[in-house]
């Protein structure tokens, strides 16, 4: 099976997509920064407990935070040097995070346990999935959801099919897009590990047509793995798992479901290189692909940061700012998060820096909802968000519950088109904060 | 340190909110806007018709609800917000639901009555549950009738008055059916009516500004007016199957109506289901008023009864969630 195009989401919304700022700009593997700080709790779940204490040397590799539950994951050195601290740090979800704080000896001495494996290929699906829990692999989406938990469904739910999920469809954002360039035989090797590990024999990776390079790129070892390519229309939120599973397979994940109710698992691309660079080269996850961009970026770029670069350091790496900054978002500019210091880490999850202008940045002023309809229209949820505002407003909390806004995936869709400039999205999350007490 | 004096812009400081950070740049100005755009070829053909005396009713009818907005919105203390052109839309639509011979005062009495009872008072703007035009019509019909139901004959601007019956009135009496203009007639708008209301070719050539605008939905549009036609057709004056669906769908204020006043965002339902509901209801409405009722016409009290019944729509026609059963 070599290509497939297939159906487009229903509903969903077409934004400008500004990915020609760092498309062309092959990853760039910047030096080590001096000093790096290291939350232990990067990864949807439990936070780590720390395995390091100050004053402790550590080598590029070693694990200094282990997981603390089922689903959690452990940390490692991304540099080598001198623990300086263990203290609470700010991170980029506005949240206070223990943190490991390492000064770099600048010599990246690699732990022992970071050794080449000798026989890869003779992995039983047990040892695949130690292997990915050990090197802290999470899914690299930007959900960083612990990707052992993910291989390991309850034996009630059967898994017939693994996709590889290259859609990439928030604006601005191209590190997918790269490592799927310059690493798509890794994409195709971590693929068929991940379906290994999960006892799947049918795969797929998705791609949206506005990268016919990288569609073009991994065909060959596709091919040759019988993984079939699906080329989706370009279209937001095309990359939501959920819409994923839609297009490809035609099943529709239950409400309050997860993929594995209708027997699929979804990673990303660059989930699977980390998880070829762990089983081959014994690498645990200590650097990852960011895309720095924005126009203020002076040269927007795709690097290969050390997991613990403050967003200050990413951004000076990336040429620094050619004109003041009015907003700072980690992750792309439709569901990520806007920050108020750069003096925070680059984590597992960190897709993206987008730096705004001042004069893209100014939160918009307002209106009263006019019933346009056109938040219902571009749900993928199929709900109405401007009943989500309007309850909000008026404290009727049990009524979005019974619409559903748990079901809302945060896309932002519904609210990138309101005319009125509804802080949709806003009001969602307080709905849902209030039917989480609730239930 | 921030420094609480200065503007943030000033401060070096960063904004943060909730995503999206990123938006497309249609406001509801601009919705406003093209909904005046879409109306000019019905103005200018009304102008064609009637004569330039109607361009005052025009002016006086737009100026009175664009001051009686903003005048509302000072006095209770709401952010004047005239230049978001929704109080223009109303007072446009009023002047081209007003017969060519209507006195000035009649406008100016529609507009302000649409903007402040009906809008204004309700709350404002997307808090009207009735669409404000449609509602002045109605009480300026039900006050001053004689006023509203004196016609002028298109093209012949010399004569100021005609009483004589517009092709509904005549649809309704058979014997008179031999009077009944001919389809060109009807089309191009040379009939008596409301001074926006009888040129259906300009009518519908701003109405596919707004579909490819993507300003309206087709689905009130459609099915209203399919259902008039289905209806008239089938419930003809000599038994079944005998209607001039035609005629019906041409003459009077059924494609203003259905195209510019029966999808007004604010009184409609917003659910792609509950606006197919919307457009028959509106049609089955218009079409026994019509064929049965003491009117001639009935496209006004129809979008007006199924204003009144949007927001019932909506609550039964929530669409099945994505992976979900119906809420």
């Amino acid at each position: 099976m070599a290509l497939a195009l297939r159906k487009a989401l229903a509903g969903g919304i077409h934004p400008p997509e500004r990915k020609h700022l760092t498309a062309a700009q092959a990853i760039i593997r910047p030096p080590a920064p001096e000093s790096v700080v290291i939350p232990l709790w990067q990864h949807t779940g439990a936070p780590g407990e720390p395995l390091v204490a100050r004053g402790d040397h550590v080598k590029l590799g070693q694990k200094i935070g282990q997981a603390a539950a089922f689903v959690s994951a452990p940390v490692h050195a991304s540099v080598s040097g001198t623990v300086v601290a263990v203290e609470p740090r700010l991170d980029a979800l506005g949240r206070m995070v223990t943190a490991v704080v390492i000064e770099s000896d600048g010599l990246d001495t690699p732990a022992p346990e970071v050794v080449p494996r000798s026989q890869p290929d003779s992995l039983s699906a047990d040892e695949i999935r130690n292997i990915v829990h050990q090197a802290g692999i999470v899914g690299l989406g930007g959900a960083a959801f612990p990707t052992r938990v993910k291989l390991a469904p309850p034996a009630d739910k059967p898994i017939d099919t693994y996709i590889l999920n290259g859609c990439e469809c928030e604006p601005y954002l191209t590190g997918d897009h790269r490592v799927m360039l310059e690493r798509g035989a890794d994409c195709i090797l971590g693929l068929g590990l991940l379906m290994k590990a999960a006892g799947v024999t049918r795969g797929y990776l998705a791609v949206e047509n506005n990268k016919p390079d990288a569609v073009e790129a991994l065909l060959p070892a596709a091919r040759e793995a019988g993984i079939a390519v699906a080329v989706l229309p370009t279209r937001y939120p095309q990359g939501s798992e959920k819409h994923l599973i839609k297009s490809l397979l035609g099943r529709e994940v239950p409400s309050g479901g997860l993929p594995m109710d209708v027997g699929v698992l979804v990673s990303n691309v660059g989930t699977a290189v980390a998880v070829a660079d762990a089983v081959y080269h014994g690498l645990p996850l200590l650097q990852r692909v960011v895309t720095v961009t924005g126009r203020p970026v002076r040269q927007p770029a795709n690097l290969l940061l050390r997991l613990g670069t403050s967003f200050a350091a990413a951004i000076a790496l990336a040429g620094g700012l050619g004109e003041p900054a009015g907003r700072v978002v980690m992750g792309g500019p439709m569901t990520g998060t806007a920050q108020f210091s750069l003096d925070v880490p680059v984590v597992k999850g960190t897709s993206g820096i987008l730096v705004l202008g001042r004069d893209e940045s100014l939160a918009p002023v307002s209106t009263p909802c006019i019933r346009c309809g056109r938040c219902a229209e571009s749900c993928p949820m199929r709900l109405l968000p401007l009943y989500f505002d309007a309850y909000v407003q008026a404290g009727n909390y049990s009524r979005t519950g019974e619409l559903g806004v748990l079901d809302c995936i945060e896309c932002g869709s519904c609210a990138w088109g309101c005319p009125a400039r509804r802080p949709l999205v806003h009001s969602i999350r307080v709905a849902k904060g209030e039917a989480r007490k609730r239930s | 340190m921030p420094d609480k004096d200065k503007p943030v812009e000033e401060q070096g400081l960063l904004v943060v909110a909730a995503p999206p950070h990123l938006f497309h740049r249609v406001k509801t100005s601009r919705i406003m806007l093209d909904v005046l755009i879409a109306l000019l070829p019905a103005t200018l053909a009304g102008l064609n018709l009637f004569g330039p005396r109607v361009l005052a009713v025009i002016v006086a009818s737009l100026l009175a609800a664009v001051a009686a907005e903003a005048a509302t919105q000072k006095l209770l203390g709401r952010p004047v917000r005239v230049l978001d052109f929704s109080a223009a839309v109303t007072g446009l639509l009023v002047a081209l639901n007003l017969p060519p011979t209507a006195p000035l005062w009649l406008a100016v009495v529609g507009s302000a009555f649409a903007v402040v009872v009906v809008k204004q008072l309700f709350g404002g703007l997307g808090n009207n549950f009735l669409n404000p035009a449609l509602a002045a019509r109605a009480f300026l019909m039900a006050a001053w009738p004689a006023q509203m139901t004196t016609w002028s004959a298109p093209g012949d601007w010399a004569v100021q008055a005609m009483t004589g019956a517009t092709p509904l009135a005549i649809l309704q009496r058979p014997e008179l059916l031999r009077r009944l203009p001919s389809y060109a007639e009807l089309f191009w708008g040379w009939i008596p009516g409301t001074i926006g209301e009888t040129c259906v070719a300009a009518l519908l050539l701003g109405a596919l500004y707004l579909l490819w605008r993507r300003v309206i939905d087709w689905r009130i549009p459609v099915t209203y007016v399919g259902t008039v036609a289905l209806l008239t057709w089938v419930l003809g004056p000599r038994g079944l199957f005998t209607g001039d669906p035609v005629a019906h769908v041409l003459a009077g204020g059924l494609v203003l109506g259905a195209f510019f006043m029966a999808t007004d965002y604010v009184s409609s339902p917003v659910t792609p289901l509950g606006r197919v509901w919307f457009g028959v209801g509106c049609g089955l409405l218009t079409a026994m008023i019509r064929l049965y009722g003491g009117y001639p016409e009935g496209v006004s009290f129809s979008i007006l009864i199924m204003n009144i019944v949007a927001p019932l729509i909506d609550r039964y026609t929530v669409p099945t969630r994505f992976g979900g059963r119906r809420a």
